[in-house]
């Protein structure tokens, strides 16, 4: 008699945590089926139905069309996806690699260490929203750029060092990958800002006790690098690979978010506007599930 | 003075024998200690030198729009003109404040980012705590959706949100009282709604932030005040929240600074508040109005001159960015790096 008394009050407390506990997520799943759910649902259909607005809001369901005009008739739509896939491929590896090799450096001991990171957090900011289109399209740098190549014979000091090493013999493949990196390190430096957060924050979670015992074994430093710091930071890894592509693909300048934007608010064509979203986002989570799949294999946990 | 030199000559003594207890330290150790000492000061200098042109390679556009706007128009054509203006001026910054209509730009950017963040921080936070502490039937499944409304594009949804704030009717509410759907477009509503409900820009993101702080700080400070009698939502309160000072800044900080660059639903929602974010976008085609207006014929301004109208204006918007950015930088920087994030 005396533990059933117990279990219920046990069975109560539970139920109370779980009132308590969806009491405390409440606005989020008001929200999630508000503005996410639902408005998903509406999405759905308009990228399968023809829109018209004669007293409110009309429905025509229209099949694939959309989607059919999206990727048959529109010229730009399909080749503007290829090459920003191409795109994402090049940089999110170089966001990741930089962002952890900056993490390490900023997790070390110097002086002056307060304002270097303040700097490198600098591109949260100014890597947001309105500004990364400015920066893309500042036609006057571009300008600058091209006189300098025109009155000078070497466009840059990596050009010329490419060209001497290719000279040598060398296999074109990774070193241009790696030349292109070098290229573009103003976009990956400002586009690394929240990764470099996450990986640092990582870092500092991994307790030195380990460090010490690996240094009193006497592994060196590159050894206790890929055997401790490696894998207690392989779950972020895949964090940060899943937020790059994310951040890369809803971006402000990438050219088919400009198309789908450009589609519904000048051309007034819903319906296309959503299938284009639609194909888009498909996509994307493909990708993501992809690349979360092979990434979770090789992922370490500790507990 | 006797004792002064006494003492100085103390001094050399012990940096000699340091010297040469290092010296013969360095023999012990068969030249392992002058190699290691050599390799290190290397590797700092290294280091040192690297991150100096990393920091300068992100400062830099900043540096150049700061010399760029201070220049006079002639000094952009001059060619021995590189960094430092031969004719400083503040013309650039009359002209893009008129432009933007600054002043009432910044003040309705300024309160309008300060409620939205504020609603995120309070909505996120609720969110972020449920997950941390409290276990639920569908945690898992509802975990997910926090992740999936971090992965969709807001793109996606961008049509039907648009029209479905254009009719605004909440589950069918608004047309049994009114008898017709609410236009809410043009107002703050539809984004403080959404806010609140933790469906504004990133706010996934916050929320998985602010779960991972709260899962960092110990039960047992939770489990003591609910045994000295204090109720759940007073713990969160007096317990909790003060121990997150530090995440809830930084969250506040980050709501704040990406809804005052905010370019989707500032332009989607807010339009009639004239954010700075949305007017500077304009700002291009501004200008040839303003000059056509005030030369009475359609003249183009060069590209030029327009990207140092630009520039003036990103440095304008960024500005107060940067201000708050250096004063709560040090707290910022800690807290992010103690986050303390796992999977």
């Amino acid at each position: 008699m005396k533990k059933t008394a117990k279990q219920k009050k046990q069975k109560s407390m539970v139920f109370k945590n779980a009132v308590s506990g969806y009491l405390f997520i409440l606005p989020f799943v008001i929200g999630f089926f508000a503005f996410l759910l639902v408005p998903m649902g509406q999405s759905l259909r308009m990228a399968f139905s023809d829109i018209g607005f004669q007293d409110g809001i009309t429905y025509t369901f229209v099949e694939i069309q959309n989607f059919k005009y999206a990727f048959t008739v529109d010229a730009e739509f399909g080749p503007n996806m290829i090459s920003e896939l191409i795109q994402m491929a090049y940089s999110v590896p170089s966001t990741i690699i930089f962002s952890f090799f900056i993490a390490i450096v900023l997790n070390q001991e110097f002086k002056g260490r307060g304002l270097v990171r303040a700097i490198f957090f600098l591109p949260v900011i100014l890597s947001s929203g309105v500004l990364v289109g400015l920066e893309t399209n500042n036609s006057l740098m571009q300008g600058m750029k091209d006189i300098i190549a025109e009155t000078s014979n070497l466009t840059s000091i990596t050009d010329t060092i490419k060209e001497m090493i290719l000279q040598e013999g060398v296999s074109a493949g990774p070193i241009s990958y790696v030349f292109d990196a070098v290229d573009r390190v103003y976009d990956i430096a400002i586009a690394s800002g929240i990764q470099i957060i996450i990986f640092l924050s990582g870092l500092q979670t991994i307790s030195p006790s380990m460090f010490e015992a690996a240094k009193i074994e006497g592994a060196t430093a590159w050894e206790s690098f890929w055997k401790i710091t490696f894998p207690m930071i392989s779950s972020l890894i895949l964090v940060n690979v899943v937020y790059s592509i994310i951040d890369f693909f809803v971006k402000t300048d990438n050219e088919v978010m400009i198309q789908i934007k450009d589609a519904m608010v000048s051309k007034v064509e819903y319906g296309l506007s959503s299938a284009m979203a639609w194909s888009y986002f498909a996509v994307v989570a493909v990708i993501i599930a992809i690349v979360s799949a092979i990434i979770s294999k090789k992922v370490y946990y500790y507990d | 003075m006797k004792r002064l030199f006494k003492r100085e000559d103390k001094m050399n003594k012990v940096k000699n024998e340091s010297f040469k207890s290092f010296r013969e330290r360095n023999r012990m150790s068969n030249g392992y200690l002058m190699k290691q000492k050599i390799g290190n000061g290397i590797f700092k200098c290294c280091r040192a030198i690297m991150l100096f042109g990393l920091c300068f390679l992100i400062l830099q556009p900043i540096l150049n729009k700061i010399s760029i706007s201070l220049m006079e128009e002639r000094d952009l054509y001059d060619a021995t003109v590189i960094n430092i203006p031969r004719h400083l001026a503040s013309i650039n910054y009359e002209l893009t404040s008129t432009l933007m209509n600054f002043p009432s730009a910044l003040l309705s950017t300024l309160w309008v980012s300060l409620v939205i963040a504020l609603v995120q921080v309070a909505s996120t936070t609720l969110v972020g705590y449920g997950f941390a502490r409290y276990n639920f039937p569908f945690k898992k499944l509802w975990f997910g959706a926090v992740i999936l409304s971090i992965v969709i594009p807001p793109q996606t949804i961008l049509t039907a949100l648009y029209l479905n704030f254009r009719y605004f009717d909440l589950f069918g509410i608004v047309t049994a009282i009114r008898g017709e759907p609410l236009n809410l477009l043009n107002s703050i509503a539809p984004y403080v709604m959404m806010s609140a409900g933790a469906m504004g820009l990133k706010n996934g993101l916050y929320i998985f932030m602010l779960r991972q702080y709260f899962r960092g700080i110990p039960k047992e400070l939770e489990e003591a005040a609910y045994v000295d009698g204090c109720g759940k939502l007073k713990t969160f309160f007096v317990i909790m929240l003060p121990d997150a000072k530090p995440m809830l800044t930084s969250i506040f900080l980050f709501a704040y600074v990406w809804q005052w660059t905010d370019t989707f639903y500032s332009s989607l929602f807010l339009r009639k508040f004239g954010l700075l974010s949305v007017a500077i976008g304009g700002l291009g085609d501004n200008l040839v109005q303003y000059i056509a207006e005030i030369s009475n014929r359609t003249q183009i301004p060069s590209i030029a001159f327009q990207q140092s109208i630009i520039s003036t204006g990103t440095l304008m918007i960024i500005a107060p960015l940067l201000i708050i950015y250096l004063v709560a930088q040090k707290g910022f920087v800690e807290s992010l790096a103690q986050t303390g994030i796992k999977m």
